[in-house]
C-alpha cells in the first residue's frame, strides 16, 4: 500500500492516535513522554504507534500534516499537535474534553 | 551560537515579533558539548492572532524548514499573540526584538 495511504488509514482508524518515539511504557524521548502522561491523566484510550520501529512512517509522516517533529497526537484524523499543545491544552483543561468527545463526533 | 542567531534572525524577519527568546536547552539532552541540536522558542506576534495552535506551529515549522532538516533535532515552541501575553505574563512592557546588532 502506497505509505500516504497507510498513514491516512492508520490515522482514522482511530478516535486518538499518538505516532510516538517509543512505547506509552517506555517512552524514548521526553517529549513523547510528556503527551502519554497528559493523556493517561485524561483517561484516554489510544491507539500508539511507535516511529522507531516503522522507519517509512518516520521519515513520511511529517509531510502528512506539514509537521516535522515527534511526537503527533491525532484525534478523529485532525492533527491536534506535538507536545508543546497538547501539554497546552491539558493545563487549560481543554484536552479532557477532547478526548471525551473523541469518537463520537 | 551561529545555528540559535541564525534562528533568531529568520524569525525576526519572517514574523516580526514583539517578544522573541530563541534558548539553546542542547545542554540537557545526550549531545556533545557546545551542540546546537535543541531549542526552545517563546515568540509573541500579531500574525497568529485567529490562529489555531497548529497553524502557528506550522509558521515556524516552515520559516525554518532548513534548520529543522540540517541539525535541529527538536524545537520547542511557545507562541502567543500580544494580549494572550499580556494576560499569562501581567502587565510588564513587551522588550522590544532583536534587531540584529552584534554585541561588542
Amino acid at each position: 500500500m502506497e505509505i500516504m495511504e497507510r498513514i491516512k488509514q492508520q490515522i482514522e482508524g482511530a478516535p486518538i492516535v499518538l505516532y510516538m518515539k517509543g512505547t506509552p511504557q517506555f517512552p524514548q524521548c521526553g517529549f513523547s513522554s510528556h503527551v502519554v502522561q497528559a493523556l493517561a491523566a485524561c483517561d484516554a484510550e489510544f491507539t500508539d504507534i511507535n516511529v522507531l520501529a516503522d522507519p517509512e512512517i518516520r521519515e513520511n509522516l511529517p509531510r502528512y500534516a506539514n509537521w516535522p517533529t515527534f511526537p503527533q497526537l491525532y484525534i478523529d484524523g485532525e492533527l491536534v499537535g506535538g507536545c508543546d499543545i497538547v501539554m497546552e491544552l491539558y493545563q487549560r483543561g481543554e484536552l479532557k474534553t477532547m478526548v471525551e468527545a473523541a469518537g463520537k463526533g | 551560537m551561529q545555528l540559535q542567531n541564525q534562528i533568531i534572525h529568520k524569525l525576526s524577519n519572517a514574523l516580526t515579533p514583539v517578544h522573541l527568546e530563541v534558548v539553546n536547552e542542547s545542554g540537557n539532552h545526550n549531545v556533545p558539548a557546545g551542540s546546537e541540536s535543541h531549542f526552545k522558542v517563546t515568540l509573541v506576534a500579531d500574525v497568529f492572532e485567529g490562529d489555531s495552535l497548529v497553524k502557528r506551529h506550522q509558521r515556524l515549522y516552515q520559516v525554518l524548514a532548513e534548520e529543522l532538516k540540517s541539525g535541529v533535532h527538536a524545537l520547542a515552541m511557545h507562541l502567543y499573540t500580544p494580549a494572550e501575553w499580556r494576560e499569562k505574563e501581567g502587565a510588564a512592557p513587551l522588550s522590544p526584538p532583536c534587531m540584529g546588532g552584534e554585541k561588542g
